[in-house]
């Protein structure tokens, strides 16, 4: 009995691929839950009365009935159960930040181990995908038209969520794959590409129409939109612009923003250069600036194309805002880490090349708006890193171009745009937005949570019109 | 879908093709100065190429380019018929196009072609127009007729002296200038070693220089800030924030390292390129 209830307390471990291969290679890391696996973790579940976890989920997926539908190897109605809400489930089950969301709410997180719904969502995904994805039947087409600019978590979601209720949806992106950050920002090992792929094709084949290479705002403007007989607009161009330290010499060969360095490698396929036809050069000592979930993307991505990487961030672990289980990934993959230090000058060799980053010591001080407890620069505490290759990860702001010709639309002067939080309406009537281009850079699923949002409101706009 | 079918294919000089490309949304917005990402198979780079002539009522494009590495390569093996995969734009800013009063149009090598609509676009403000267009030898030499055409003035110079003056643009206009030439106005538009040479031709007489940068890019829409520039010394994106800058405030000597980055990569991609050949192209 009391075997029994420590039982209860422990989660399955996902089983990962060792880190020896990890090393070299950009396969997936977390290779997912096993049939009996993901059964006997569900049977976790303690199946209360009024589930915490749902409160914790940006999407509202009836969590608890998933599970149960899991513990009772009914994996097609438990999918099914999930895309009611969630229309990317196999992204989400990879790179929701699950600590802080449903998982952070799991009763039995008090006790022992919550239950790792993230991976339970992801078994349910993979389950459906590999045995070819069912498509539900769509409302009565209202004869409306909408266009979602941007085709990342919050486009691909309002788009989805839109089709259903049987709207005509065409999703525009700038670049030539659809996804977004999901294709352009997240590394093959976190989030496999054919898994983008797949959830943007169950997307299309909800009837939504995806035109790659359009730029909004420089090749068709807001307003057109509406001339061309679109009625309602979603924008969610999230946050795409890098930014930099602003210090001396970071213009120097050898440093990139994460955003090029990420751009290079997964959208792009640096890593298979010349296979592919964009190179990419990581040399023999890495440096990566930052602690999010970007920096730890682009440290992986750069010791698997061989260097030697240190992350260098001001604060300490416990402020870092990258996802656990990344952190943890990365620290068995060895990657180096050099906490309270932040760079004030990147030095070069005479030719162009950077060698050396000058470094300040930091300590920290009283919490800040953000609750995160600020660095305070020592003085007199400079020291050299050397590095051959630099990636600034300090985070994104969000892309100007789709708005910046329509006067319409109010922005912040973050540049983020202005909406209702209930509604995701902007200030111009008919357009609607979500995501990081209201946030500024936040996670996957807040984006889609957005996208939901606004997909509703949008909805009774229609009906209203 | 039929997008980005070439309607056209010439060759203007070895190494040099024309294209014209059927692209209408493109064709519809371009100005002059803009430019267009291309990325021609599912496996190519993105790469940006300034427009030289768009025709909106048959929405197509005419772009111009050096073989010169993998991509330009992949690009010029194309045929009639065959589609591009991805073209996007125009990006980048329209240049500002003002009645100066005497203007003077530099370009070299592949880039005279994208002087052209510059040079087109200046006359028809009003100004009178010195163009002086170099290459190395004199069968490089492409678009002299589009832009004599346009012209009040033409100037010819090769490297090898194979026709025209024997030297550099930069040193033609040098000459002008010591002659007692007066200029309000000079546009730059090639080779950054030559953009750097007209910069420093101008800079003693003060005259506004503007030079059309042409750093590696990647997504060309300000995501990633492979072609940052420091202008006045201060980091500017040349897809957003350019094309084009006062040249005199271009740090020219950063813009040349940068280029570089991945010259080891490019002759190793092409050695292999030419190993395997293109492939039926």
């Amino acid at each position: 009995m009391a075997e029994a209830k420590a039982k209860r307390f422990v989660q399955q471990e996902v089983p990962k691929r060792s880190v020896e291969e990890r090393l070299r290679s950009f396969e997936e890391v977390a290779l997912g839950y096993t049939e009996e696996q993901a059964i006997a973790e569900a049977k976790r579940c303690l199946r209360c009365k009024e589930p915490q976890c749902v409160r914790g989920c940006p999407v509202e997926i009836e969590i608890r009935e998933a599970i149960e539908l899991i513990g009772e190897g009914k994996f097609d109605e438990a999918i099914r159960k999930i895309k009611e809400k969630n229309s990317l489930p196999a992204i989400c089950g990879r790179v929701c930040p699950q600590e802080n969301q449903c998982m952070g709410q799991c009763f039995l997180g008090k006790k022992g181990a919550p239950i790792n719904i993230g991976a339970l969502e992801r078994f349910a995904a993979d389950y459906e995908l590999a045995k070819g994805v069912d498509i539900p039947e769509v409302a009565a087409s209202t004869g409306k038209r909408v266009a979602v600019v941007g085709s990342g978590p919050a486009g691909l979601t309002a788009a989805a969520d839109l089709a259903k209720l049987g709207h005509n949806v065409t999703v525009f992106d700038a670049l030539h794959s659809p996804g977004g950050v999901l294709m352009y920002g997240i590394p093959e090992f976190r989030l496999p590409k054919r898994i983008v792929e797949a959830e943007v094709n169950y997307v299309k084949r909800l009837g939504v129409r995806v035109k790659a290479d359009v730029i909004v705002g420089k090749m068709i403007r807001l307003e057109e939109l509406f001339e061309e007989g679109f009625d309602a607009v979603f924008i969610g161009t999230g946050a795409g612009l890098p930014t930099f330290l602003r210090v001396p010499g970071e213009n120097l060969c050898g440093i990139y923003s994460a955003n090029e360095f990420l751009i290079r490698v997964n959208l792009m396929k640096a890593y298979r250069f010349p296979e592919y036809d964009t190179p990419i050069r990581v040399g023999e000592k890495v440096a990566v600036i930052g602690g999010g979930n970007v920096a730890m993307d682009a440290a992986r991505s750069a010791l698997r194309l061989g260097g030697k990487v240190s992350l260098i961030y001001r604060r300490t672990e416990e402020e870092m805002p990258a996802r656990l289980e990344e952190v943890k990934n990365a620290k068995e993959e060895g990657i180096g880490f050099l906490f309270l230090a932040a760079p004030v000058a990147f030095l070069g060799d005479g030719r162009g090349w950077v060698n050396k980053i000058e470094c300040i010591r930091m300590r920290l001080g009283e919490p800040d708006e953000t609750g995160r407890r600020s660095p305070i620069p020592l003085d007199n505490s400079e020291f050299l890193v050397d590095a051959d290759t630099v990636v600034v990860a300090i985070g994104q702001t969000p892309n100007p171009l789709a708005v910046r010709n329509t006067k319409e639309i109010t922005v912040s002067k973050w540049g983020t745009i202005k909406v209702n939080p209930e509604t995701q309406e902007t200030s111009m009537e008919g357009v609607y937005a979500g995501g990081d281009i209201v946030t500024g850079d936040a996670t996957v699923i807040s984006a889609m949570g957005a996208g939901k949002k606004a997909a509703r409101s949008i909805h009774e706009y229609l009906m209203k019109k | 879908m039929g997008e980005f079918k070439i309607l056209e294919k010439e060759t203007l000089a070895p190494e040099i093709k024309r294209l014209v490309v059927s692209a209408p949304l493109i064709a519809e917005r371009a100005q002059v100065g803009q430019f267009v990402i291309l990325r021609v198979d599912e496996r190519g780079e993105r790469f940006p190429l300034t427009l030289v002539d768009w025709n909106t009522g048959e929405g197509n494009v005419t772009l111009v380019f050096l073989e010169v590495g993998v991509s330009t390569k992949k690009l010029g093996a194309l045929k009639v018929g065959d589609q591009i995969l991805d073209l996007v734009g125009p990006l980048g800013n329209p240049a500002e196009i003002d009645r100066y009063g005497e203007a003077a149009v530099i370009g070299g090598g592949v880039s005279v072609a994208a002087m052209y609509p510059r040079v087109k676009a200046l006359k028809g403000a009003g100004n009178r127009v010195t163009s002086i267009i170099g290459a190395r030898t004199s069968n490089l030499l492409i678009y002299e007729g589009e832009i004599r055409e346009w012209s009040d003035e033409l100037h010819v110079s090769t490297d090898d002296g194979s026709k025209g003056f024997r030297g550099f643009t930069s040193n033609v206009l040098g000459d002008l200038l010591n002659r007692g030439r007066r200029f309000d106005f000079v546009f730059a538009m090639g080779p950054v070693l030559m953009m750097r040479a007209v910069t420093e031709v101008t800079r003693p007489y003060g005259i506004k220089t503007v030079a059309s940068l042409n750093p590696i890019m990647v997504d060309g829409t300000g995501m990633c800030g492979a072609c940052r520039v420091t202008v006045g010394g201060k980091t500017k994106f040349t897809c957003v924030d350019g094309p084009e800058f006062d040249a005199h405030l271009v740090n020219f000597a950063e813009l040349i390292a940068r280029l570089r980055t991945y010259m080891g990569e490019e002759q190793r991609a092409l050695r292999i390129l030419e190993a395997k050949g293109l492939g039926g192209g």
